[in-house]
């Protein structure tokens, strides 16, 4: 099975979990498990391979020309970090299962979860940076949605918009530092980018990708000063934080460094930033967690600070300290993920995760007592457990450092200091929880929980004591190629052992559970200290901050958005005004050097009876009706434009639309008022003049300077190929039916939804029915004249018989799909006006929506017919044939195409029309029966 | 005859936008019609002035551009159904509030419900 079905397994589990709701319970886990059970099965097959030393690759080309592919490696590294994602994943789904309530989603629950999954083994096993950063956004947006799974809770949301804000931007800045990388190296390709460590290090932009990168590695891993985030998302169900808090989530900004870490380590910036990054957050974490009183807050804090250490480590500069990294990144996974796990069943057995009311639990749960005191003892770094292993390592590695020069020593001091602090939680979390007395004010009395919800807890305890104890036989061989995977190269010789002998490491380790004991002890007099101490949490500053842009956004968009269309197209039409305005005045001289041609009385009489049609529809503009008639002459003198220079086809376009328009515009008016009221003050009229003819004096300059230019156009080919590629003498018919014909495609199905969309507006309109005209006069009787009723029947068949004729001669003269379908349309709105709607509905009932809906259909498929003879979508065909008594006649698949554009137009030109002039006709006849 | 063609543009255009500009509906669609004839006619403009070429094959030794003649066809066909779009849009309007204006005023946000 091909890498490829990792992460498409649990995301098509994603989808099919979401409609898992029918199902019970059980089967809707096992469902769910399903999928990452198999994808874990095919990771262990190729685990063996990859165990060898090898590294797959699966790759299908996506966009090459710009690098972006889709593609997938496992490698060392890939494969431990899929092994916590599958494993920890399946034990959480099993967890989970009891965890939540019946009130609870279960389908959301896995479905967020898996896509979460998804999201992860992406990163984990991406072979392009920006299909990785896709993958890493997703996470961001799938921990979104799985810490607001309880939407309800205020709690809930605010943790999640923070982390979503604090993850969501160092994203943004980890695509920044991607880019920049792949501006570097010339690809996107990872291969590629690794094996150029020396070019990118020595590249001059190397300082700020190295920032980038690391902005967006620190944030997602919850490092200082960013770590505020994940103690709040700790509001988050508990088996999300056992899943993403501890293996996870958090673990993806540390994956990124190791997986970096053989193109950008190895300078002064990197040590620096990342180990003290690192220091900071170790210590902060420590100290911070032993004064939550959250269970749960104290382990986001631990896990702050066991994320520093780890970070840490990637910043030393020695090979084992890399390989200390990646064996603590497996056991803080396993005992964290069982402590926050045991935390839930606490929980949901007490219902309340406050130490300070939890005590003494030992006699209720002794058996989940027992699980979570060996997780927390390995935590503490306690012998015998996988905890106190890679601690060791760790210890001796600070020792061997050289980062901060002669002020070294200061880093395994300041190890231990932490160290210390974090046996004092531990023994708090042991102490406080399981002994110290009786538990105060519990509403139910707690008990073991369901036999199989312990289940993920005993096998994660359970890894941690067979590391602690056999550490070479469970983890050497998965620990050495992720080493490689990290390094470069072959990881050096380690020797994973219980016992190394009296040395400087077992000392610092002796010391610090000592200290921390004694830290554990005294905690009343640093309880009262810490209370003393002002609040110094950055989150604070990042509340500030966020408060500060809102208002700022809301302030910006209060003075921009205030309501008026009218101030809205005011300033539009002033950048308009500066921008193509101003490189007018630059230009040397408006007028071309094409020649002019001369004024004739006939253009000169049109285009002035277009201005003053303009003028009048301006002066007039407040009745209506004359306001109507005024711009209907602009409409024909603009006819009679394209009549006179030589566009026929636009004539007729013109032609009809005008005649449709007007009518349309007479119905609106019956809905509307008559007369528009004086309104404008004098300074709004003297702005919108203003407005007005500065830009008609800018587009005017334009067309004038066009017109003025000799023509370089493209359409000597549309000309020189109308005949004989598209079959047509009328090259404007041809250019809309083949060469443009998907352009005509889509504009015929923008005005399908056009008229939809008015169908629906016109649907369940609340009536506003004038009993008469804006000067009180009632409206006519008599609505029906006899004389039009009549000529206008014997006048249909005569105008179909027009249409026909427009319609068949439209590839060779003037006319066609679009103007056949207006005069259609025309014929039967003379119809309706005749005889009203009723009568017709009687006698001519068509839905006009199928008339639409089958034009457009019409159009399509005789595009997709052409790939019936393997040719592209709208390629188009004809033939010549000799009929015998009729004679050659021309077939071609254009006329079909058409036939779909005549359809669609006349259907939404007709539903258009015809349902407003319905109302109409439906508030007669309400007026009537009043 | 360029120039006088550039005028009637230009004055399409400035009544157009006046008529965009003012505070009821009915005057507004006017308005958009009239800059649809403008536009219209602009766009056909790039296809320069020449008479009695009209482009259908075999009836003349030179040709009008067919390529502004095709785009500027279905801009007429779809400025009207956007045109009817508006004025449906309108008329729901009038219906559901009551007025022509096209002014809304915005209610205010009430501080901290965000």
């Amino acid at each position: 099975m091909s890498l490829l079905w990792v992460p498409l397994l649990s995301l098509i589990g994603s989808f099919v979990s979401a409609f898992s709701g029918k199902l019970s319970r059980n089967m809707s886990t096992l469902l769910c498990a399903a999928f990452p059970a198999f994808a874990l099965a095919i990771v262990v097959y190729h685990g063996a391979a990859v165990l060898d030393g090898e590294t797959l690759r699966f790759h299908i080309p996506w966009i090459p020309l710009l690098g972006i592919n889709l593609s997938f490696r496992l490698d060392g590294l890939a494969l431990l970090f899929c092994f916590m994602i599958l494993g920890i994943g399946l034990l959480v789904i099993l967890y989970a299962r009891y965890y939540l309530s019946t009130k609870d989603s279960m389908p959301k629950f896995y479905a967020y979860l898996l896509l979460f999954m998804t999201a992860m083994l992406g990163i984990v096993m991406s072979n392009n940076i920006i299909q990785l950063w896709l993958f890493w956004e997703l996470t961001s947006i799938s921990s979104f949605l799985l810490i607001s799974y309880w939407w309800h809770s205020s709690d809930a949301r605010r943790g999640a918009r923070m982390a979503l804000t604090i993850t969501g931007a160092g994203g943004l800045a980890l695509l920044a530092g991607f880019v920049l990388l792949g501006h570097i190296v010339g690809s996107y390709d990872l291969d590629v980018i690794l094996g150029q460590a020396d070019l990118i290090k020595n590249h001059a932009l190397y300082p700020v990708t190295l920032c980038l990168i690391l902005l967006g590695a620190f944030t997602k891993s919850a490092q200082f000063p960013f770590h505020f985030w994940l103690p709040h998302a700790m509001a988050a169900p508990t088996p999300v934080s056992a899943y993403l808090h501890s293996a996870t989530m958090v673990k993806a900004g540390i994956f990124l460094l190791a997986r970096f870490y053989p193109a950008l380590s190895g300078t002064e910036l990197w040590f620096l930033l990342v180990a003290l990054t690192g220091l900071a957050t170790l210590l902060v974490g420590a100290y911070m967690a032993l004064f939550k009183h959250d269970l749960k807050g104290l382990l986001a804090y631990s896990t702050i600070s066991h994320l520093g250490l780890i970070t840490l480590l990637l910043g030393l500069d020695t090979e084992l300290a890399t390989v200390a990294a990646i064996f603590h990144i497996i056991n803080h996974a396993t005992f964290k993920a069982s402590l926050f796990m045991a935390t839930g069943i606490i929980d949901h057995e007490t219902g309340s995760r406050d130490m300070r009311k939890l005590n003494g639990l030992w006699q209720y749960l002794p058996y989940t007592a027992t699980l979570a005191m060996v997780a927390a003892a390995s935590m503490a770094g306690v012998p015998l457990l996988n905890g106190f292993l890679s601690k060791e390592m760790f210890f001796a590695e600070t020792l061997h450092q050289q980062i901060l020069g002669s002020m070294s020593w200061l880093i395994p001091v300041l190890a231990t200091l932490a160290a210390a602090f974090s046996v004092a939680y531990s023994m708090r979390f042991i102490h406080d929880v399981f002994f110290n007395g009786e538990p105060i004010g519990l509403t139910k009395t707690p008990h073991e929980p369901p036999r199989y919800m312990r289940v993920p807890v005993e096998i994660l305890v359970a890894l941690c004591i067979i590391v602690g104890m056999f550490p070479h036989f469970a983890v050497d061989d998965i620990l050495s190629v992720a080493s490689q995977a990290v390094l470069g190269h072959r990881a050096p010789e380690f020797n994973l052992a219980i016992w190394h002998g009296l040395n400087l490491p077992l000392m610092m380790s002796v010391f610090a559970v000592a200290v921390g004991i004694f830290i554990y002890v005294q905690r009343k007099h640093l309880f009262q200290f810490q209370a003393s101490l002002p609040d110094l949490d950055p989150k604070r500053g990042f509340l500030v901050g966020v408060k500060s842009l809102v208002n700022y956004a809301e302030r910006i968009s209060g003075a921009l958005e205030n309501g008026s269309l009218q101030r809205y197209v005011v300033l539009l039409l002033l950048v308009v005004v500066i921008f193509a305005g101003l490189p007018l005045f630059e230009m040397e001289k408006l007028v071309g050097n094409q020649g002019l041609t001369p004024i004739d009385p006939h253009n000169a009489i049109g285009a002035t009876l277009l201005i003053i049609g303009a003028l009048a529809t301006v002066i007039w503009h407040r009745v209506r009706m004359v306001a109507l008639l005024m711009i209907s002459i602009v409409g024909l003198m603009v006819a009679v434009a394209f009549t006179r220079f030589s566009a026929p086809d636009l004539a007729l376009t013109q032609l009809t639309v005008e005649v449709v328009t007007v009518v349309l515009l007479m119905l609106a008016l019956f809905f509307l008022p008559h007369r528009t009221p004086k309104e404008s003050s004098s300074i709004r009229l003297l702005r919108d003049v203003g407005v007005a003819s500065s830009v008609g004096v800018i587009i005017g300059s334009i067309c004038y300077a066009i017109l003025t230019r000799p023509l370089n156009s493209i359409s000597d080919f549309f000309v020189a190929n109308a005949k004989t590629g598209g079959g047509g003498t009328n090259v404007v018919n041809v250019i809309l039916v083949d060469f443009r014909g998907f352009d005509t495609l889509g504009e015929i199905t923008v005005l399908g939804i056009a008229g939809l969309g008015i169908f629906k507006l016109l649907a369940n309109l609340p009536l506003f029915m004038p009993a008469s005209d804006g000067d009180g006069r009632p409206w006519a009787r008599e609505r029906h004249p006899m004389l039009l009723a009549s000529i206008s029947q014997t006048l249909l068949p005569l105008a179909i018989l027009v249409t026909v004729y427009i319609f068949l001669r439209g590839h060779n003269l003037p006319g066609g799909g679009f103007i056949a379908g207006l005069v259609t349309a025309i014929a039967f709105i003379l119809q309706y006006i005749a005889h009203g709607s009723n009568w017709i509905y009687e006698r001519f009932n068509v839905n006009y929506r199928k008339i639409i809906a089958s034009g457009i259909a019409i159009a399509f498929l005789t595009g997709v017919g052409s790939w019936a003879f393997d040719r592209p979508f709208l390629t188009s065909w004809f033939e010549y044939f000799d009929i015998p008594a009729v004679g050659k006649i021309e077939l071609a698949s254009a006329i079909a195409f058409d036939l779909g554009v005549y359809l669609t137009v006349v259907g939404a030109t007709l539903m258009i029309l015809a349902s407003l002039g319905r109302l109409t006709a439906s508030s007669h006849e309400k007026q009537e029966a009043n | 005859m360029e120039l006088l063609y550039a005028c009637c543009v230009g004055v399409l255009v400035s009544c157009g936008i006046f008529l965009l500009l003012r505070a009821r509906t009915f005057p507004v669609v006017l308005g958009l019609t009239m800059l649809s004839y403008a536009v219209n006619l602009f766009l056909f403009a790039s296809g320069r002035l020449v008479v009695n070429q009209a482009a259908v094959l075999g009836y003349s030794t030179s040709y009008s551009d067919p390529l502004p003649q095709a785009l500027v066809l279905t801009a007429i066909v779809i400025g009207f159904a956007m045109t009817a779009f508006v004025v449906i849009l309108a008329i729901r309007g009038r219906a559901d509030l009551g007025h022509d204006h096209v002014h809304m005023a915005f209610p205010k946000l009430k501080k901290g419900n965000k």
